[in-house]
């Protein structure tokens, strides 16, 4: 009876989001206001059937109801209840359940929050969310049902998939879906400026802050799943330029493009095009990644079951919300006013070069992902494109990106003297020239590769540096860094100036532990002790340990450096009681310079184990780059800019146009 | 009017792109063809399945279009093609050999007196190892080897009724015609 | 069909464990560990989700791995052996797509895109250098910007 309740109120949320997507915008055609006004209270109804539905789901896993076909398949009476709960969205129709969840969680956000926009905007915003909405509505009701019955009920469930039973896994997928989900605002907000044909400076603040958010929950979301591949799988890899990674790596390229391109458009009302068009396509990728994750079109372990006829429904969706919105771009940006100009060396054009190259390499994720597809689909033979050719790119163009990163927050906007330019990066260039030099040579490090990233990441803080002291040389002291840090557009700089810092560490963490990461796998004797690195490995056997809904090979493994012991590591291999190969949990020593990192393998008899042994130095430092960027992220978001209604109800009456005729007027 | 083309690019772009998706809803990431096609069959020497004393090699194969036909006891989807196999063995349209993969011979052996046996003679390849060599990754898999012991067509996964009548049966006639 | 599902689930998240790979192979020998390691872990497992040879518990890669070893073992190069697997099972099995005409475009693909690229934003900004301004003087210029709260380079 309750799953039926889950089902009913899918329904309800679809007839809510067919109301809302459909009443508003007539609204403003025909100026209703009582249409237009609608816009909030239908999403609020939306959002509060798509709560029930959720809820309803979690419930049936909570009280093991196995009548429910997906609770039977991924449910299991021992499943501790954090995973019961996250079993919820660990595969595809309760993934999808999730997704509608959270768009109708950012509408919500959107027509509460958005005070400041004018009832037309905030309907024809809420408008475009809702068809998103009918459309993955539909999708749940016609090919995925959630609630789905099985009869006979099987007396046990199927048990969520190991690997899945872990933290890190749990929160992954919500906070990628807050980051794909997130960027459909700015595609909102994107048509309704379209639609309406108000492309202004006060259209691009409004869609600042949401697009940040957004971008800050996808950074954090495949920051997670990085970090989770790492200590889960246990062959200490981050990133594997899987398809999967890849279809959310792409909308994270684009989204780091938009977050700039929206910067120059606020500032100096250029690139009004670019902007609108890298919006639409932001969340077009998201919606090209749910494509290619359930299609099966593409082979990865990430992948959903896939199934063709689902496929076609997403296919035939991608046509309708990108091939519209794409439509409707073509139709109106030809009457888009061009900005203002800038010289050909401005801030501007730097950031114009920064967002070309994040296009291109979003193009060639884009590119080498879908290749295996081209050559399928024109009869060219199979292939793979993996992870050498990713990276082959990607470090090409990187070095490009950063160098570009560096000059660009110094380069005045509109105009600036190459030689005034070139004077406030010399010492910069000198500096990193120098680092990357020192770490390069023989009796350093000897490795070119870490030359150059140290030398990129001390570009990256010099001239972060660098512009810092310009800009608090008229604020001496902590009162004076205080002032500007709360001041106005002080959080926008701070957060640029903090995830730019990340950028720096990530390099170098992603530099060194490729680098210099050493592995050894070893044949070892409990008592016995290997050295590597400078630590010494003492494996202590390993004993047979119950757990919560499995059994574990718990190992102990002591590392020494010197006599003083610097970890107890305990490597497992766990087999579930349901699915029963067996996983391992790697034992993980982690620190700011280094993990020291060891895997069991297998029994090889009379008590010896072959065992994995690893040291990665700077590893953290990947994820610790990711933190900096998601808080620079969130306090440029943070920025009161952004939520003061004064002065929006101020700026909202004054247009540059409209102050400019002022001004002329008065002149 | 070409400025308003210039709009459209990113529509266009985007159409191309659906095409080769839905495209893609067809296909099967997952199949590997094969590279052999075309290609001599690769050497190989085995002990017979049911005789261990004596050899099948692909010198065994010359002189008449064969069907090379991977299996193993332990292989689900085999068991569902058997039947096919049998059917065609009793027409007697083409000689049917067996790559034994990676199984255990008496359990092989046990196999093919319960289910029945279509093959003229099979091969153990008891490590897989001749199993590489003709690039199997997954059973079952059948070739079809001309009369000059070159590789003609591959297919993967189980055969049914139609895939004998629509793609075995005219490649094997064809072949048998080409060389008179 | 049935099989490769059967595989494919086996393979499917469960391959890839740390216990992948860890067959006990002799590298005092004519082997060189970093080198096997490095070569494996550009192979595709052609039964797997998109793993490498050194990722899966598969028993093809199992097979493979050992065909690998002992064509090492044997004196061969890594060309040679890419080439042997390769003649058996195409170029789907390197992770790293061989150079050659008919991949040209998906080596090449990134550079032309990146000249495209630059091509555009040198357009781009001659365009907007020619375009003539706002028509403000300075004096207006200065009003409008501070009535806009806009605050000149200080900011983002």
């Amino acid at each position: 009876m309750i799953p039926e309740l889950g089902q009913y109120a899918l329904i309800l949320a679809l007839c809510m989001a067919i109301i809302q997507a459909i009443v508003p915008l007539v609204g403003t055609f025909n100026r209703t206001p009582g249409w237009v006004a609608l816009a909030r209270p239908v999403a609020w109804g939306q959002f509060f059937f798509l709560l029930i539905a959720f809820a309803v789901l979690t419930h049936a896993f909570l009280v093991n109801d196995f009548s429910v076909l997906y609770v039977a398949q991924h449910g299991n009476t021992q499943l501790p209840v954090m995973y019961k709960i996250s079993a919820v969205w660990g595969a595809h129709e309760g993934s999808l359940l999730l997704w509608v969840l959270i768009l109708g969680a950012w509408t919500l956000a959107v027509s509460l929050l958005a005070r400041n926009l004018p009832a037309e905007v905030m309907a024809r915003v809420l408008s475009v969310m809702g068809m998103i909405s009918i459309g993955f509505l539909l999708f749940l009701l016609l090919t995925s049902n959630p609630f789905a019955r099985v009869f006979p009920v099987p007396a046990e469930g199927g048990d969520l998939n190991p690997l899945l039973q872990d933290f890190g896994l749990a929160i992954h997928p919500p906070m990628l879906y807050m980051g794909y989900v997130g960027l459909s605002v700015a595609f909102a907000f994107a048509i309704a400026a379209l639609i309406s044909g108000k492309l202004d400076a006060a259209w691009a603040r409004w869609s600042r802050p949401w697009t940040l958010v957004a971008w800050v929950f996808l950074t954090i979301g495949i920051a997670l799943g990085s970090w989770w591949a790492y200590y889960e799988l246990g062959w200490g890899g981050w990133w594997f330029w899987d398809p999967v990674e890849n279809a959310s790596f792409m909308p994270w390229l684009a989204a780091t493009a938009l977050i700039h391109s929206l910067a120059v458009t606020e500032k100096r009302g250029a690139f009004k095009r670019w902007t609108v068009l890298l919006a639409l396509t932001c969340f077009s990728l998201s919606l090209l990644g749910t494509f290619l994750v359930r299609s099966g079109v593409l082979t990865s372990v990430h992948a959903f079951a896939s199934d063709p006829a689902r496929g076609m429904f997403i296919l035939l969706f991608l046509l309708v919300v990108i091939g519209g919105s794409l439509l409707l771009y073509a139709v109106r940006a030809p009457h888009i006013p061009r900005g203002g100009g800038f010289g050909a060396l401005s801030r501007e054009s730097l950031l114009l070069g920064n967002n070309v190259l994040l296009i291109v390499t979003t193009a060639l994720v884009l590119l080498g992902t879908l290749a295996p597809l081209v050559y399928d689909a024109f009869g060219w033979g199979k292939i793979s494109v993996g992870f050498p050719w990713f990276n082959t790119m990607f470090v090409t163009f990187m070095p490009l990106l950063i160098i570009l990163m560096g000059a660009g927050p110094l380069t005045r906007w509109k105009h600036n003297d190459p030689a005034a330019l070139a004077k406030r990066l010399k010492i910069a260039l000198l500096i990193s020239i120098t680092a990357g030099v020192i770490i390069a040579l023989p009796f350093s490090t000897g490795s070119v590769s870490a030359g150059i990233a140290v030398a990129l990441s001390t570009w990256l803080a010099s001239t972060l540096v660098s512009g810092l002291r310009q800009r608090l040389k008229n604020k001496p002291g902590i009162g004076g860094f205080i002032n500007d840090l709360s001041g106005r557009g002080g959080r926008s700089y701070y957060g640029m100036w903090l995830a730019h810092i990340g950028i720096a560490v990530f390099v170098i963490g992603v530099t060194f532990v490729t680098q210099f990461d050493v592995e050894k796998d070893a044949r070892m004797t409990p008592g016995q002790s290997i050295e590597l690195s400078g630590y010494r490995f003492r494996f202590e056997g390993v004993n047979n340990v119950p757990g919560p809904n499995y059994r574990s090979q718990f190992g102990t493994v002591r590392v020494f450096k010197g006599d003083e012991e610097v970890a107890l590591l305990n490597p497992e291999k766990r087999t579930y009681l349901v699915q029963t190969k067996p996983m391992t949990e790697a034992g993980i020593n982690a620190g700011f310079m280094r993990d020291i990192y060891v895997s069991l393998g297998e029994p090889l008899g009379g008590g010896d184990w072959s065992l994995r042994l690893y040291y990665k130095p700077f590893v953290r430092w990947i994820w610790l780059g990711c933190i900096f960027i998601a808080a620079g992220g969130l306090l440029a978001a943070s920025d009161p800019r952004y939520r003061n209604p004064l002065r929006h109800r101020r700026e909202a009456a004054v247009t540059p146009a409209g102050a400019a005729s002022a001004i002329r007027s008065n002149a | 009017m070409p400025r308003f083309v210039r709009y459209l690019t990113p529509l266009v772009a985007f159409l191309a792109l659906a095409g080769l998706l839905f495209k893609g809803l067809s296909l099967d990431p997952r199949k590997v063809p094969s590279p052999l096609i075309d290609k001599p069959a690769p050497a190989f020497s085995l002990t017979r399945l049911k005789e261990p004393e004596v050899v099948l090699s692909n010198a065994d194969f010359k002189g008449k279009v064969t069907l090379f036909n991977v299996w193993a006891t332990w292989c689900v989807a085999c068991r569902s093609e058997h039947p096919v196999l049998m059917q065609l063995a009793r027409t007697g349209k083409v000689a049917i050999y067996g790559l034994n993969y990676k199984d255990e011979r008496e359990a092989a052996k046990q196999w093919l007196v319960r289910f029945g046996d279509p093959y003229v003679a099979n091969a153990f390849d008891a490590d897989g190892r001749v199993g590489i060599d003709w690039g199997v990754y997954g059973t079952p898999e059948t070739f079809i080897v001309d009369q000059q012991g070159v590789i003609r067509h591959k297919h993967i996964g189980p055969l049914t009724q139609e895939i004998v009548r629509d793609e075995i049966l005219p490649l094997v006639q064809q072949l048998e015609a080409t060389s008179g | 069909m049935r099989l490769f599902r059967m595989i494919s689930a086996c393979c499917l998240l469960w391959a890839a464990q740390a216990s992948a790979g860890l067959e006990k192979f002799d590298f005092s020998g004519n082997v060189d560990e970093d080198r096997y390691k490095e070569l494996i872990a550009e192979i595709r497992c052609l039964v797997c989700q998109n793993q490498s040879l050194a990722d899966s518990d598969a028993e093809l890669a199992h097979d493979l791995r050992q065909e690998v070893y002992e064509l090492m073992d044997k004196g061969q190069d890594n060309p040679q052996i890419v080439d042997f697997l390769v003649y058996r099972y195409g170029d789907f099995v390197l992770y790293n797509p061989p150079l050659k005409p008919s991949t040209y475009w998906l080596w090449y693909g990134p550079f032309a895109l990146l000249v495209l690229g630059i091509i555009m934003l040198i357009k781009t900004v001659r365009q907007r250098g020619k375009q003539t301004d706002t028509g403000f003087s300075a004096q207006e210029q200065t009003r409008l910007d501070k009535v806009l709260g806009k605050d000149g380079d200080d900011s983002v």
